[in-house]
């Protein structure tokens, strides 16, 4: 992420430099923290509602029950996590809100399967391969029906809106496995790092 | 659609419902536990916001500099003959950072060129099947307060590089 970071910001700063908009670098800079602030105060309301349903959740011992039942599923993938770790019913929870397309509900309990996932972890500012797997799988979205867009298309006049949801399911479905096949590829040429 | 978006849309509900009533016939106390699960959230995103804020001057200003259109236009000399749309990779760049700006451009691409045009359909199909990546990373990472975060980048980049030329292939097949 260092590097990304920095790649990005000094080609923003060349380029505003070459095309004389300084002034924009500056103003678009204090847009970006007033849209961090107001990503984090909409975030604060809602993590804080999902975890406290959670919390009712695993109160009521639920959420044990649920991660035997999604058990197999998850661990065909991640083989290593113990079985009835919280861990499991998080990373469920999260990625059938991804898949319904519910991302307002899919961030708070993907943090949660993050902070689940970092109890396993022996070294605690170093990344699990099982914390890879989820991000990986997160960033490459499962996605069954993509409302906004569709939405979207509609409101503009769109003949058939619906025409992209094969090909989107087509899609997210081939570039998720491409992902983890990826990820996989990885592992296996830096063996060092396990 | 609508029977199937109503479905959707009463899904979250319909889990609060079944969580607050099942957690009560267990003898849970549900308010307290609602906010005693609740009174974390803060924390986390406090713990968060740096990176959030990171992501976003990085977005901002790369917008605002002119590097974002001059990356545009690079790629549109790539793509002309290929008869791909140049828009389509705007969507395919902002999508990985921001969620709200790759919406304002997939917009301003039905606007420009029609909602049924190959740039429509093909930017469609990329926001549905791409993710805010460095939104996740930044965020998920930020939770935990990983640092070292091994191959995960690289990864990420090859994957929705993949996923973009696989929207590209597929959409000029199907349409």
């Amino acid at each position: 992420m260092n590097t990304v970071w920095l790649v990005v910001v000094c080609i923003s700063i060349v380029f505003a430099a070459i095309n004389g908009r300084i002034d924009g670098f500056t103003k678009a800079m204090f847009e970006a923290g007033k849209a961090a602030v107001e990503v984090c105060l909409y975030l604060v309301g809602i993590v804080s509602l999902w975890l406290g349903l959670t919390k009712i959740l695993e109160d009521s011992g639920l959420i044990y029950k649920l991660s035997n039942f999604f058990r197999p599923a998850i661990s065909f993938l991640f083989k290593n996590i113990p079985e009835g770790h919280p861990s499991i019913t998080s990373m469920t929870l999260n990625l059938l809100a991804n898949l319904f397309g519910l991302g307002n509900a899919a961030t708070p309990l993907g943090i949660k399967a993050m902070e689940d996932l970092q109890t396993l972890n022996t070294e605690n500012d170093t990344i699990t391969f099982e914390m890879m797997l989820f991000i990986v799988i997160n960033t490459s979205s499962i996605q069954l029906i993509p409302f906004t867009t569709i939405g979207l298309l509609a409101s503009y006049g769109s003949q058939n809106p619906n025409v992209i949801i094969l090909p989107t399911i087509i899609a997210t479905v081939i570039s998720s496995a491409t992902a983890v096949g990826i990820l996989y590829l990885f592992k296996k040429f830096s063996r060092k790092d396990r | 659609m609508d029977t199937i978006s109503f479905a959707f849309q009463g899904l979250i509900p319909a889990f609060i419902f079944f969580t607050v009533i099942y957690g009560f016939a267990k003898g849970v106390p549900v308010y307290d536990s609602f906010v005693s699960g609740a009174k974390d959230g803060i924390g986390i995103i406090i713990g968060i916001f740096p990176y959030v804020l990171a992501i976003f001057i990085a977005v901002k200003t790369f917008e605002a500099s002119g590097a974002h259109d001059f990356i545009k236009n690079m790629f549109s000399i790539v793509a002309a003959p290929l008869h791909i749309p140049a828009e389509v990779f705007s969507v395919a760049i902002v999508k990985p950072f921001s969620n709200a700006a790759s919406l304002g451009i997939f917009t301003e691409i039905l606007k420009s060129s029609g909602p049924d045009s190959l740039a429509s359909m093909m930017a469609a199909v990329i926001m549905g099947s791409a993710e805010t990546t460095f939104y996740v990373l930044a965020v998920y990472l930020g939770a935990v307060g990983i640092k070292k975060t091994k191959y995960l980048v690289p990864v990420c980049l090859a994957a929705d590089m993949t996923g973009v030329v696989i929207v590209i292939i597929l959409v000029k097949l199907l349409y």
